[in-house]
């Protein structure tokens, strides 16, 4: 996706600039397609959160309506599409996407100064200042969650990067939800129903007896998850 | 200035009607003008403990749907002059109940009294929140024991989420009152202890109610606990309570029956 527009007067200035993006390559049933997708969103929330996402329509063949349909069965996913390749563009009404061309493939690279980018824009962490109730659900996959307070039987806290409880967890508590494995989750008082980090679980009855009602973290270590008592 | 009062728990069966009569009767005892109101639709039972169910005619759901004036459905009470009950009705369910209804009625109800206590329905649904939905304080009845704790644990994350105070960025006032304790069976570790209690729901505690036998009696025959044997256990931890919410300073403790030299002498013949 390289633009490049001459500069014809002083006024007006144009520049170029190179974004990667993700090329979706639909497959036949679409229907499984998605389901793949859905699948990617759930293991990871978050993936394609402010990703520009272009579509390659060459290895299916699809009339006007079923791009229409396949366009907003992606908007309902919240993928915004910036533009589409790999079709005749009198396939294409005036409200889709543009046709694109001349792209290049290139490695797509945890992009590191984009998130220095979003550290300016968007805070990191989350900070709750009261306790979290029975019932009620905090969900943060940008970063970290801290709580001063306890957090509640029935509870649960859901946070891309760790977890920090000052107080008791005696809820649920999943860290590192977008594949995050060097988060930890810390809390004062571990009398926790089940902790998580990057999908790997134990609950109540797996941590150790001897550590309940005592500070704790838990972390993982490869594939299994440690919980160890703090200081 | 008048005060909405929310008698709440979430779990049912631990005393949330029994406390609404005895409070109520306890503030009107001390001379303000006190309604209590049912809002257990379909399952009322305020009118029973309060001894007026044979003089239920109109109901809060005739005034919500416009159909009887509120003096008509208010009941006065026989034993104390500042004492009314709204009560429920009784062959209708809580979808009866609308949001602007129950915000004008409850907004009457300011401009007549002192205190507008809403005896909530146990769970979370309509009547439960429709119940919280316009208090300025909560009192949350809590037994020593895991499943009414985390109830309500439960209802205050509501009351700070819910409630038109909390949605305009204010706060509920909300209290801990636990009933049926018993500080023995606390003692032997068979119930939770009130540190426990107010340990897991952070939140100030009003009273300690003992287990009395005083309380079923009381239901049994509609009068409010305080009312019924004024010098009992219950009653006096109820006064205490009434007292607090009034903003007067009483030392907490978990009021025992008192026993007399006769009783002492006379205590092993069983019953």
């Amino acid at each position: 996706m390289e633009a490049a527009a001459k500069v014809q007067r002083q006024m007006v200035r144009l520049r170029g600039r190179s974004y990667v993006a993700f090329v979706f390559v639909p497959t036949v049933p679409i229907l499984d397609w998605l389901q793949e997708i859905d699948a990617t969103i759930a293991r990871s929330p978050g993936f394609f959160a402010g990703r520009p996402v272009v579509i390659d329509l060459s290895s299916v063949d699809l009339s006007q309506s079923g791009i229409g349909h396949l366009l907003s069965s992606l908007q309902d996913r919240n993928i915004r599409v910036l533009g589409i390749e790999g079709v005749e563009e009198g396939r294409l009404t005036p409200s889709m996407p543009p046709l694109l061309s001349g792209g290049r493939s290139c490695v797509v690279e945890p992009s590191a100064p984009k998130k220095a980018e979003k550290a300016e824009t968007k805070p990191t962490s989350l900070l709750l200042d009261h306790p979290v109730r029975s019932g009620q659900t905090v969900i943060f996959p940008e970063g970290d969650v801290t709580i001063l307070g306890s957090v509640g039987s029935g509870a649960e806290i859901v946070a891309g990067g760790s977890i920090h409880v000052y107080g008791a967890l005696r809820g649920r508590a999943m860290a590192g939800v977008n594949g995050h494995t060097s988060a930890r989750i810390y809390c004062q008082k571990i009398e926790a129903e089940l902790l998580a980090i990057d999908g790997f679980y134990q609950t109540a009855d797996d941590i150790d007896a001897a550590l309940r009602g005592k500070p704790a973290q838990a972390w993982l270590q490869g594939n299994t998850m440690r919980i160890t008592a703090l200081n | 200035m008048s005060k909405v009062l929310v008698v709440t728990s979430g779990k049912g069966g631990v005393g949330k009607t029994t406390t609404t009569a005895a409070l109520g009767a306890a503030l009107a005892q001390r001379g303000d003008k006190v309604v209590v109101v049912d809002f257990d639709v379909g399952l009322r039972n305020l009118d029973l403990v309060m001894g007026a169910e044979r003089r239920v005619v109109f109901d809060l759901i005739n005034v919500v749907q416009g159909v009887a004036k509120l003096p008509q459905a208010l009941i006065k009470d026989k034993r104390l002059e500042n004492l009314w009950l709204l009560p429920a009705s009784q062959t209708r369910d809580k979808d009866a109940l609308t949001e602007e209804g129950v915000g004008k009625v409850i907004a009457d109800l300011r401009d007549r009294f002192d205190w507008v206590i809403c005896d909530s329905p146990a769970g979370i649904e309509r009547g439960a929140s429709m119940a919280m939905r316009f208090a300025d304080e909560a009192v949350i009845v809590t037994n020593p024991e895991v499943s009414s704790v985390r109830d309500s644990d439960r209802i205050i994350g509501m009351l700070d989420s819910k409630t038109v105070r909390a949605e305009k960025g204010e706060r509920v006032e909300k209290h801990i009152l636990i009933t049926r304790y018993d500080p023995s069976r606390a003692a032997r570790g068979e119930m939770l202890t009130i540190e426990d209690i107010l340990e897991i729901l952070a939140t100030p505690l009003l009273g300690i109610i003992p287990e009395s036998q005083d309380v079923l009696r009381a239901s049994n025959v509609g009068t409010p606990v305080t009312l019924s044997n004024a010098d009992g256990a219950p009653a006096r931890a109820y006064i205490d309570a009434a007292r607090r919410l009034c903003g007067e300073t009483v030392a907490m403790q978990v009021p025992t029956e008192r026993k007399g030299f006769m009783d002492r002498l006379l205590r092993r013949r069983a019953a």
